[in-house]
């Protein structure tokens, strides 16, 4: 619902970290909701660590941190569909899409270089 | 000597270092972010297991659940919890922080 | 930060009037919440703040008003599930002041 002559491009939102280590994971979660009320064409990848970010099962009381987890199951409501993540880095952990918890598109690594390429603007955390 | 580490072996080789420097014996204890390499099915994993014929290796049970990853912990590293990591540190006269 | 009394037991509240500690939340908070704005809570606000509520139980996240009227509609209907409506029960705007009352934080995404 992009009003009359807006300009909607294409955001990619990279996700690289693992969720409590460092602040990205959360930060970037922050963005994507704020993004998602510019009517942009916005897709979300996880690769490397960052697919730790949507493990199934975090539990984070004993840590004493915000378990920030299922805010990913809030997304689609928010209208943000495109989760893709990296095949490869799935692999190389021992997840496969099972141990996720939300549906997610998994891609190569050819894929999803295909995608960051097609992007007006690509965001890094 | 009681080593930590807190980072993945996926993004740093913190742990690699580590390993490469710890005597048989000592211990080395996977915190925050370095609870990772505790997992079985990795391409950090076989590092791990090696490194298991000299040294002990524990993993903080904390770090494992709020990553939703404390049911694929490698069998024979040890999960303890913040009073394990205490008495560690207790045992070992002392400690290195590999950050 | 700042200190508000209800019930005889003191809660804290941010700058803009937020709970700070979620737990604490009770419906004599959102009574004392919305009384200060001249509001006389009827079953359709309730409605509205139990189900924002729950969506932050789900998701740990208060919805931006856009996401919250969405949802009211596939869940209420859509007699309820558009801006007059909810404007009409909370007119500082539903997310802001609504959260408020059901004692989550500010919205995300609320610009």
């Amino acid at each position: 619902m992009a009003d009359a002559g807006g300009v909607v491009k294409k955001f990619m939102f990279v996700n690289r970290k693992s969720p409590y280590g460092t602040i990205y994971a959360l930060e970037s979660l922050e963005v994507v909701l704020i993004s998602a009320a510019f009517d942009q064409d916005v897709s979300l990848a996880f690769l490397d660590d960052g697919v730790y970010e949507l493990t199934k099962g975090q539990s984070t009381k004993g840590v004493e941190m915000k378990n920030f987890s299922p805010t990913y199951r809030a997304l689609e409501g928010y209208d943000i569909e495109k989760l893709y993540v990296a095949q490869e880095s799935l692999e190389e952990r021992g997840l496969s899409e099972d141990d996720l918890l939300v549906d997610v598109q998994v891609v190569s690594r050819a894929e999803m270089a295909d995608l960051m390429a097609e992007q007006d603007v690509v965001l890094s955390f | 000597m009681l080593h930590t580490v807190n980072k993945s072996p996926f993004e740093r080789n913190t742990l690699k270092s580590c390993l490469a420097h710890v005597k048989p014996g000592s211990a080395v204890l996977l915190i925050e972010d370095g609870v990772y390499a505790a997992l079985a099915g990795t391409v950090a994993s076989d590092m791990v297991q090696q490194a298991m014929a000299e040294v002990s290796v524990y993993a903080l049970g904390p770090d494992l659940d709020a990553r939703g990853v404390a049911n694929r912990v490698i069998d024979g590293v040890k999960v303890i919890d913040y009073a394990g990591f205490v008495d560690l540190v207790i045992e070992h006269p002392s400690t290195q922080s590999w950050l | 930060m700042a200190t508000i009394e209800v019930n005889g037991k003191s809660v804290e509240v941010d700058e803009e009037g937020y709970l700070i500690n979620l737990g604490e939340w009770n419906e004599a908070i959102a009574e004392r919440f919305a009384g200060d704005d001249n509001t006389q809570l009827t079953p359709n606000h309730w409605e509205v703040i139990t189900f924002l509520r729950e969506y932050y139980n789900d998701y740990q996240i208060a919805p931006a008003v856009r996401v919250l009227t969405k949802a009211i509609g596939k869940k209420l209907g859509p007699e309820k599930g558009n801006s007059k409506y909810l404007y009409e029960l909370f007119p500082y705007g539903p997310a802001k002041q609504a959260c408020r009352y059901a004692g989550l934080p500010k919205p995300t995404g609320c610009i």
